[in-house]
């Protein structure tokens, strides 16, 4: 098989992807390859609303937004198969699997890396205890509801409060079962402040910031958990014990990107994304091999991930047009994460290489209350911008002028300082 | 007088809102950062709204359920009747995104719409 440029995975990164290599190379051959029965990735189980207010003004759910994108590959050079599922990749080949072919190798172009993420499990997490049925993580939890139509559990307690698990509370609430605390180690929700409002406080679900589970009861189903109050260095206060008698334990405790594949292809990794460094054109260490959405770095906005995507695929396909200009001859900038900052996406800018200003996404190491954004070109002040509120919870980005970026030489370094 | 604490959440900042009252009319609104702030605040202590996502269940299609929402927001008091309503609903397959599946959820006046196409088997 042969396309000019494959992409690995259908979710919405991998279709906005898709989409926009489509428009630039009109002569170019997609493929998109998709484990799943269906495209849309994550968004399927994702039934809430909040989705698309940036990219078409209007809140839709997961599903919908999915569907619009789905509907813009009709027309278009773009392949896909289901079921396949990519066991492999080069820059310029592929390996997949499936039940018709299977396993077979794609020749191509370029590859554009779309997996996405997946939940912290709990072997990651180091609760002490017994493993009795009934621990799931809540985006399994939320697979079982919206598109199996099974509920887990009657009484619930959830550990984490990330998006997914707020979402949760509300979703299982409302199909008849009692959420009965949501625990959170840290002393602030990582989730959006809507979410805390919509979800738990508008069915009186406790919020209980600085707690987590000490242990979990119960021989073959979840009988109770224990949990337990932390003090500044996160460890478990003596005395601050309570049990809770509960089935179902959901963890929600963070996204990490899938990236077996990109290791196995000896890309390199950001240790503070979990996700391949990549360049202003989403191109990873790996001459040819792009990367975008979930699998580069943990978003909270899907309207995120198709902005980044679009902008990733229609690198990939200037880069199979031989429109890029080669590494060697361009200048190579750095951007250096300066304090407060844990990362940013991109690592470095060939200026030669940019079509528009350049965004930077990165996101803060902990709560800064007014304070400031600062962008400095070789140590020196190019923006100074005040900002009521940065957490790790919401991405922020700086956009540099194209021509502003011409004076800069070695380095960019981005970083938060304290009003 | 009647005091409501509200949390806004148009914005990250996530400010603390006091509402004072006397019955149904709003003495102050104070915490609020912004303009929009005091919208939000006035819409919630007087007529909350939300909008319900949530399932149904399709016979003959590629799918058992397909996802749904409340066409508009609904009053919030009326989430519970409004899942009881659709949780006794089955549709028939094939279901278009969009699709009204229930006229008027009860008694809203609002109709529940398909987020998803599912086909017949
Ligand atoms: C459980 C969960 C809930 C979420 N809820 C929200 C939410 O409510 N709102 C929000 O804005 N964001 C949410 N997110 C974040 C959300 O994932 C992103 O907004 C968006 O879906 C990311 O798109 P993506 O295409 O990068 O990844 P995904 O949507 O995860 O898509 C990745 C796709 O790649 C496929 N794939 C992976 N590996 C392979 C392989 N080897 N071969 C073939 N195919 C492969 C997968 O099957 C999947 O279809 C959630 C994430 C998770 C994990
Ligand atoms: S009142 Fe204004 S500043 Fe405060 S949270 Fe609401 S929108 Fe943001």
């Amino acid at each position: 098989m042969r396309a000019d440029i494959v992409i690995v995975g259908g979710g919405p990164a991998g279709l906005a992807a898709a989409i926009a290599a489509a428009k630039e190379a009109p002569e170019l051959s997609i493929l998109i390859l998709e484990r799943d029965n269906e495209l849309g990735g994550i968004l399927n189980q994702c039934i809430h609303n909040g989705f698309g207010l940036h990219t078409f003004k209007e809140e839709l759910t997961g599903p919908e937004y999915a569907e619009r994108f789905e509907q813009q590959l009709v027309g278009h050079n773009i392949r896909y198969l289901l079921d396949t599922m990519v066991l492999n990749v080069a820059s310029n080949q592929v390996t997949a699997v499936n039940s018709n072919d299977g396993v077979f190798t794609v020749d191509c172009g370029a590859v554009i890396l779309c997996m996405g993420c997946r939940e912290r499990p709990r072997g990651a997490l180091n609760i002490p205890g017994l493993r009795p049925a009934g621990v799931f993580t809540a985006g399994t939890a939320q697979r079982l509801v919206n598109i199996e139509g099974y509920i887990p559990g009657k009484e619930v307690v959830i550990l984490g409060s990330g998006d997914i698990g707020l979402i949760m509370a509300r979703r299982l609430t409302l199909e008849g079962a009692k959420v009965k605390a949501v625990c959170e180690l840290m002393p602030y929700s990582g989730g959006l402040k809507r979410n805390i409002v919509q979800c738990l406080d508008d069915f009186d679900i406790p919020l209980l910031l600085s707690h987590t589970v000490i242990d979990i009861k119960g021989k073959e189903r979840v009988s109770s958990v224990v949990i337990a109050e932390v003090d500044g260095s996160l460890k478990p206060i003596p005395g601050t014990e309570q049990e809770i008698k509960c089935d179902t334990l959901l963890l929600s405790c963070g996204l990490i990107p899938e990236n077996e594949l990109s290791r196995a292809a000896d890309i390199k990794i950001d240790p503070a994304t979990n996700g391949p460094i990549v360049n202003e054109s989403f191109e990873t260490s790996v001459q040819g091999i792009f990367a975008c959405g979930n699998v580069l770095h943990v978003h909270d906005l899907v309207d995120y991930v198709s902005e980044e995507s679009s902008r990733a695929g229609k690198s990939a396909a200037r880069f199979v047009k031989k429109n890029e200009i080669e590494t060697a001859e361009t200048k190579n900038i750095r951007i250096q994460k300066g304090s407060g900052v844990r990362y940013t996406v991109p690592c470095t800018v060939r200026i030669a290489n940019l079509e528009d200003d350049l965004i930077i996404r990165f996101r803060s190491t902990g709560v800064f209350k007014d304070s400031y954004i600062d962008v400095q070109f070789d140590g020196e002040q190019k923006i100074h911008r005040r900002k009521q509120i940065i957490t790790p919870g919401e991405m922020e980005q700086v956009i540099l002028k194209r021509e502003e970026l011409e004076q800069c030489i070695d380095e960019i370094t981005v970083s938060i300082t304290e009003g | 007088m009647d005091t409501r604490e509200l949390t806004c959440i148009n914005c990250p900042m996530g400010c603390r809102i006091t509402v004072v009252m006397e019955g149904a009319e709003i003495l102050s609104v104070t915490g609020n950062n912004c303009k929009r702030g005091e919208i939000y605040a006035k819409t919630e202590v007087t007529a909350p709204v939300r909008t319900v996502t949530t399932t149904i269940k399709v016979n003959g299609g590629t799918h058992d359920r397909v996802s749904c929402k409340t066409k508009e927001p609904i009053p919030k008091d009326k989430i519970f009747e409004v899942m009881d309503v659709i949780n006794r609903s089955v549709c028939e397959a094939p279901v278009r995104t969009g699709d009204i599946l229930i006229p008027d959820c009860a008694g809203t006046g609002i109709p529940i719409v398909a987020t998803k196409g599912v086909d017949n088997i």
